[in-house]
């Protein structure tokens, strides 16, 4: 009998825990939107965060898209010639490059990059007490710290999709002409032909709510690290986890979204 | 300045409370800090004078109790009100707190350039000036805090707090960390800083001998109340047991020590 009660307060306290932590998040996002909105802007520091979260990232983006581009090609085809559908590995790689695979595996990279380092370093502006310093210098760490890398991330990520749009499609052209001997004219033809705005408008509107998830986890958990330097690393770690599952997760509610 | 002015004291503390869960941190605080006058906070570690000053400053949100600043309750503010209440504060942090992503002159220029809209060039020139005043170097302008001594953090602290030229100055544990040559030179610019600004002075310590130096008046803390508060020179015959195992660091006494921390 007691054991039974146990087990019942144990998934109480898990839930309310869960309760608690949601709420903070939700009051947390809405004290970074009410910053990002509100002026004064610090538009030096948001170009900063462009250009780092953005334009350094693009190898890496580059380098998923083209392997992946490619690989697509090369199983498209293998799985299309069963049923005598070879010719359509053009078509195939387009379509699910710009509407599925570019957003979610640049917005993965990013995860796996940019969130991370968001965590660490407000984490550690955390533990040593900048953040309390920016305070007493009148500055708001919302507006100062979270606001900019909000904004950055979610302008930025588009077009950083946008960048891995093309250069998978360029990857899955190769891998057709080059190792298939797909003929260069029909392939490029059939991409152009069955692509259409809404696919390129759907991913990159996904790729803007990732963007915004991947700096709004960054910043939650590094603003609310504690405990010195296993706090921040356990910060980081939470960052990119909690982050990639959004992304995964947000990516099913929008596209169930634009599919109706 | 109205004469109820001048009779309002900087801060004032009444009845403050806080408490992180079952601990209960602070249990109701009184204390004022005189206009213009240097106010040490002594106490253990974990007895809650961090807690105190975070409060003050509205890092921390107290359960209940007042704080008066300039007259002016503060407990509830947020927002411009509470920045126009930080734009008369500077604070010097216990580790120094300076922003590693930039040079010591913006570190020091920052609040001026922030909240007070000074632009890039005259605050370098006040950023320069500040640290000529704490005996630093034209030539450390531009190199990165992270390079630097903990004692000449410190000074570079000292001189961000100072260069917007506060009205009330907070330092937390101002010579923790620091060599006995240094922290002498550190009281030495805390006093000669908080008396040219005619600032009022906040200092959480546990070193008595900085407290004795730098302080008009000082107040004890023990289990989030303060249990002792007078003028520095009357500390040693006060004839309080806990202030006086406290200052003459005996290990005998009635004060136990606290395990978990504040």
């Amino acid at each position: 009998m007691i054991s039974r009660w146990n087990f019942l307060a144990v998934i109480g306290r898990i839930f309310i825990a869960f309760l608690t932590s949601t709420g903070h998040l939700i009051l947390f996002t809405a004290t970074a939107l009410r910053h990002v909105v509100l002026p004064p802007f610090f538009l030096r520091i948001t170009f900063q965060q462009i250009v780092r979260i953005g334009y350094f990232s693009l190898p890496v983006v580059g380098m998923t898209a083209i392997f992946t581009g490619a690989v697509l090609a090369l199983q498209i085809y293998i799985g299309g010639s069963r049923f005598n559908a070879e010719g359509f590995v053009g078509q195939v790689v387009v379509i699910s490059m710009v509407r599925e695979l570019g957003p979610v595996l640049a917005a993965l990279m990013l995860a796996g990059r940019v969130s991370s380092a968001i965590a660490a370093e407000i984490g550690t502006m955390r533990v040593t007490e900048q953040i309390d310093a920016l305070t007493t210098l009148a500055t708001n760490p919302f507006k100062y710290l979270v606001a900019p890398r909000l904004i950055a991330a979610t302008l930025t990520l588009p077009m950083l999709v946008l960048v891995a749009d093309i250069i998978g499609v360029m990857g899955g052209f190769l891998a057709s002409t080059q190792r298939l001997g797909l003929n260069a004219g029909i392939y490029m033809k059939s991409t152009i032909d069955v692509l259409e705005l809404e696919d390129v408008t759907s991913g990159l509107t996904k790729a803007a709510v990732f963007g915004f998830l991947i700096a709004l986890m960054g910043c939650y958990h590094g603003y609310n690290s504690k405990g010195g330097a296993q706090g921040v690393g356990a910060a980081t770690t939470d960052a990119v986890v909690s982050a990639s599952i959004l992304i995964l997760l947000f990516n099913y509610v929008l596209t169930d979204f634009f599919f109706s | 300045m109205t004469a109820q002015n001048q009779d309002t004291p900087k801060i004032a503390v009444s009845a403050l409370h806080k408490r992180f869960g079952k601990n209960q941190v602070l249990a109701g605080i009184d204390l004022e800090a005189g206009r213009g006058k240097s106010l040490a906070i002594i106490g253990g570690s974990g007895s809650g004078k961090s807690v105190l000053l975070k409060c003050i400053l509205g890092l921390i949100k107290p359960d209940s109790g007042s704080i008066k600043i300039d007259g002016r309750e503060t407990t509830g503010l947020s927002g411009t009100a509470r920045e126009e209440i930080l734009a008369k504060v500077g604070m010097l942090f216990q580790g120094a707190a300076l922003f590693d992503s930039m040079t010591v002159w913006e570190n020091v220029a920052f609040g001026l350039m922030q909240a007070h809209g000074v632009s890039a060039k005259p605050a370098r020139e006040k950023a320069l000036a500040a640290m000529a005043k704490v005996g630093l170097e034209a030539d450390l302008a531009d190199i990165n805090p992270a390079e630097l001594s903990g004692g000449m953090q410190k000074r570079v602290g000292l001189a961000r707090a100072i260069a917007p030229e506060p009205e009330i100055l907070f330092f937390d544990e101002p010579t923790t960390g620091l060599d006995p040559i240094m922290a002498g030179i550190i009281n030495e610019l805390i006093i000669e800083r908080v008396q040219e600004l005619g600032a009022t002075a906040v200092t959480i310590t546990h070193d008595m001998k900085s407290a004795r130096r730098i302080a008009d008046t000082i107040a004890m803390i023990y289990q989030g109340r303060i249990i002792w508060c007078g003028p520095a020179d009357d500390i040693d015959h006060c004839g309080n047991p806990h202030v006086e195992q406290f200052i003459k660091a005996k290990s005998e006494g009635p004060i136990a020590l606290d395990v978990l921390r504040a």
